[in-house]
């Protein structure tokens, strides 16, 4: 009984469902492959930190993608912020945080600057962003051509992307070895998950909405508190939750509500549905391709910092091909081209996927040749199924 | 005269949970034009469907026969062989493309490898003199209007040498002039030998040119009526086709006249910046409360130009001249000023730009006014579910729920749907811009009935059709627009379809 249950609630997910069963899929993968190094706990607290610029990229992209456009300007943006950053600390003397204020400052305006000629003129996105691409790849090169690669040595900035968060109870004085700050936040965010989807469960059977039988609702919640639960356990397993993390989540759950419950969100996605009957129904659409860039613009300047703060320097080479990465990373995440469709939280698991896949090939010293490629077919994979399974559904 | 073209024997289509079409027979005989109609959802399009080999042999079950051969159609590329072409509402011609090059694409003639352009030509002049279009076939199909792309359809159709010609709606988005026109050319056609099968709401043309009728009503064969024997009457066909009688087609409505001007313009200009010459001229009206005023016109006359350019004008017309709101000069920047004033628009296209179709009933009805359910830019989903049944309920919306993709519901009720979403942001004045485009009786009833009961409880409402009949059962008093100017104001009851014509023509 449960059974069949189940295997219909997965028929008829498997939309929802396939991405997360891939991404399960090739952990298990590359687990046997390089005999259980990749699920280590050092081994999953770095792929997260190499995740996090990727990932906030890739949910400002989403939104981008939703309403129909792209921006190639996002990769080498990124890498010129991140290197202002540097040179504001190194050059300027400002403070890290006075720093990381000024370029998420500028990274809104670049995103506005970017709207401008697509929501005023309406010149092609894809244009306007590669001139974009262009000028700031000139930039970066600018401001790193006297000196290269800029060093940051300032400690705050740098444990943006490399340090974790301070165990607040003393060191092994329960379980030797393990980050119990970590512990008791993975316990209040299993406790939160359950209460919120049993809420959201209990609203929809109030409006006798169809909601999954009992048994594989009890199954899912059990699933979901497990994963939660290892997940905790590898982190805490090192060095608890990094700071990446903690932007990452932040990040990506702010957006998830936004995009989902307020009228902000609503009003991008009508655009995206259907840019012409948002007008007519009194939504600004230029005023939401706006907003949409000036948020990319904000989170390209957040990767930025996140890059930088990973490599502890500002490079002449950052960023590039950063906006093809978020890019693929957002299709991967099931994000649709003729808008209107896509998911912040989906978008998340592509970033993660994407960097798996990056991850795990490198820990079994895969040729980088064969890395591109395999990493194409999946891309293309990815798009497939999603494409296939849109069309049974309708 | 009778020998049949086509046989359709016991056909049944089965979609997941609904049974489309069940054991229906339909027969052609050759020569004739034969009428289907029914109402939305009753199994046209799919009948049409399996016939055109959309639903390849194997997808449903039953015979067909074509010139007497048992036919097993695997695509459309197999029907047009057979000589059987379907033109359908949405036109298939590339814009960007010539009239001769879209005429031949698909099947290009050629001199070796290489395209013989000039046979082309030749051909599609050939062609266009058939459907009696005199135009230049260089001419872009973008530059062409409604009625005579179709034209260059149906050139098409005949250029692979059609024998059963189908054309599903192809009225609908047509005015008067170019109606009669395409009735007309049907007829031609059918002494050149070409057997026509004409898929229509319009009952009033079906009675003109049918020879044969036949009724569909959830998924089967009805009746199959000869026009010659005096079997077809609107009476009759709206019987079958809804399987009661409709005695009224326009509901009564208490009328109330009140003096109170709600909306008035005056002097109204719009000039067109993309078309480069001016849309509205000199226009004046007066709306007055719990009034239905209707606006007719030929296509192209400016009655959606004038309902923009009052809403809030979205496609950025150079505007001149006056408007008052229950008396205070306004003049709308956008349409969500226009909104917040009062004055909603349900546009005439609803799949182009009215609904977000990918969207659910409940996003679609709540969007023009989320912060009606929205606390701090927060939106209440409880609360909109809830809103969202009750106009579901209220307008009596056919959905499993208001959690259904829009996409997913037939003509009628997307359109209860784009009514409800302007009724949410509780206008004072709502232009409604053909609407009942392409929806069958039943439900054009409940829309008439919608509007009256809106208009009794005070709300104004403009009604811009392009049926004369509705203009007349539904409005209190009507305007005509010709090329942009207001050529006459009618009372109702003083109105003829014929002054109307006339009016509009002028």
């Amino acid at each position: 009984m449960i059974f069949k249950d189940l295997q219909k609630a997965l028929r008829q997910n498997i939309r929802q469902y396939g991405m997360y069963i891939a991404f399960f899929v090739i952990i298990v993968i590359f687990t046997i492959l390089t005999h259980g190094i990749f699920i280590s706990s050092r081994n999953i607290a770095n792929l997260i930190n190499q995740t996090g610029y990727l990932a906030v990229l890739a949910v400002g992209m989403t939104l981008v993608i939703v309403i129909r456009y792209f921006d190639m300007s996002v990769g080498f943006l990124s890498g010129f912020l991140g290197a202002i950053a540097a040179i504001a600390m190194a050059n300027w003397h400002f403070q890290s945080w006075a720093a990381i204020l000024l370029v998420l400052v500028l990274g809104i305006a670049a995103g506005l600057l970017t709207a401008l000629p697509i929501a005023r003129l309406g010149v092609p996105a894809f244009v306007a962003t590669l001139a974009g691409w262009l000028i700031y790849r000139g930039a970066l090169l600018l401001v790193t051509g006297q000196t290269g690669t800029i060093i940051i040595s300032d400690n705050f900035f740098n444990s943006l992307g490399n340090g974790y968060i301070p165990d607040i109870f003393p060191k092994d004085s329960v379980i030797p070895g393990i980050h119990m700050l970590t512990i008791f936040l993975g316990v209040i965010a299993i406790a939160w998950f359950l209460v919120r989807d049993i809420a959201s469960r209990t609203s929809k059977k109030a409006y006798n909405f169809e909601v999954p039988p009992i048994g594989v609702y009890i199954l899912k919640l059990v699933f979901m508190a497990v994963l939660l639960g290892l997940i905790t356990w590898v982190l805490a397993g090192y060095n608890g939750i990094s700071w990446t993390l903690v932007v990452m989540m932040v990040v990506v759950l702010v957006y998830d509500y936004v995009s989902k419950n307020t009228v902000l969100g609503r009003h991008i996605y009508a655009v995206g549905g259907n840019p012409e009957a948002a007008e007519l129904s009194g939504i600004s659409v230029k005023k939401i391709t706006y907003i949409v860039f000036a948020s990319m613009g904000f989170l390209t300047a957040l990767s930025g910092i996140l890059f930088a703060s990973r490599l502890k320097a500002a490079t002449p080479t950052s960023g590039t091909l950063f906006e093809l990465d978020a890019i693929s990373a957002a299709y991967i995440g099931g994000v649709s081209a003729a808008g209107g469709v896509g998911s912040i939280m989906s978008s998340l698991i592509g970033a993660l996927v994407y960097m798996t896949l990056t991850n795990g090939m490198n820990l079994l010293g895969t040729d980088i040749a064969l890395q591109y490629v395999i990493r194409g077919i999946v891309l293309l994979g990815a798009v497939i199924f999603d494409v296939a399974t849109r069309k049974t559904r309708s | 005269m009778n020998t049949p073209i086509l046989e359709m024997k016991n056909i049944s289509k089965t979609f997941p949970g609904v049974k489309a079409l069940s054991d229906v027979s339909f027969e052609v005989s050759d020569g004739d034009i034969h009428c289907l109609v029914g109402e939305n959802g009753a199994g046209k399009s799919t009948l049409m469907k399996v016939l055109s080999g959309v639903y390849p042999h194997g997808d449903y079950s039953g015979e067909i026969l074509f010139e007497g051969k048992v036919q097993r159609f695997k695509g459309i590329a197999d029907s047009e062989r057979a000589g059987i072409a379907i033109i359908y509402q949405e036109l298939a011609l590339v814009p960007e493309m010539s009239i001769y090059e879209n005429i031949f694409l698909g099947h290009e003639i050629r001199k070796g490898p290489a395209v013989d352009w000039n046979e082309t030509i030749k051909m599609a002049s050939e062609m266009l003199k058939k459907v009696r279009l005199d135009i230049n076939p260089a001419t872009k199909v973008r530059d062409l209007g409604v009625g005579r792309q179709q034209l260059v359809e149906i050139a098409k159709a005949l250029s692979k040498n059609v024998k059963l010609l189908i054309l599903d709606e192809p009225t609908a988005a047509l005015n008067e002039d170019d109606c009669d026109n395409l009735l007309d050319l049907l007829r031609h056609l059918k002494q050149d030998g070409v057997t026509c099968v004409l898929i229509s709401h319009k009952l009033k043309e079906v009675i003109k040119i049918a020879d044969t009728v036949t009724v569909l009503r959830d998924g089967q064969t009805i009746c199959t009526l000869d026009a010659h024997k005096g079997e077809v009457s609107e009476q009759i066909l709206i019987k079958h086709m809804v399987g009661r009688e409709i005695n009224n087609i326009y509901p009564e409505r208490r009328h109330e006249s009140s003096d109170e001007v709600v909306l008035e313009v005056r002097d109204w200009n719009a000039y067109d910046p993309k078309l480069g010459r001016a849309v509205l001229k000199d226009v004046n009206f007066k709306l007055r409360r719990g009034e239905i005023v209707g606006f007719a016109g030929l296509m192209g006359a400016g009655r959606t130009e004038l309902a923009k350019s009052i809403f809030g004008n979205p496609d950025g017309y150079r505007i001149a001249g006056e408007l008052l709101i229950k008396g205070q000069p306004k003049r709308f920047a956008n349409p969500n000023e226009a909104i917040a004033s009062g004055v909603a628009y349900a546009t005439e296209d609803r799949k182009g730009n009215g609904l977000i179709l990918i969207q659910d009933v409940k996003q679609n009805i709540t969007l023009a006014n989320l912060a009606k359910i929205s606390r701090r830019g927060i939106v209440n989903n409880n609360a909109e579910v809830k809103v969202a049944t009750e106009y579901k309920d209220a307008l009596n919306i056919k959905t499993p729920s208001v959690e259904q993709v829009v996409v997913n519901l037939s003509g009628g009720n997307q359109q209860k749907v784009s009514v409800a979403k302007w009724l949410f942001v509780e206008p004072d004045v709502l232009f409604l811009d053909e609407p009942t485009r392409g929806i069958d009786v039943g439900a054009k009833y409940e829309i008439y009935t919608i509007m009256n009961s809106l208009v009794e409880r005070g709300m104004s409402i403009v009604m811009i059709s392009s049926e004369l009949p509705e203009i007349l059962g539904m409005s209190d008093r009507l305007y005509v627009l010709s090329s942009g100017r207001i050529a006459g104001e009618l009372m109702t009851v003083d109105a003829t379809q014929e002054r109307i014509m006339q009016l509009a023509t002028s």
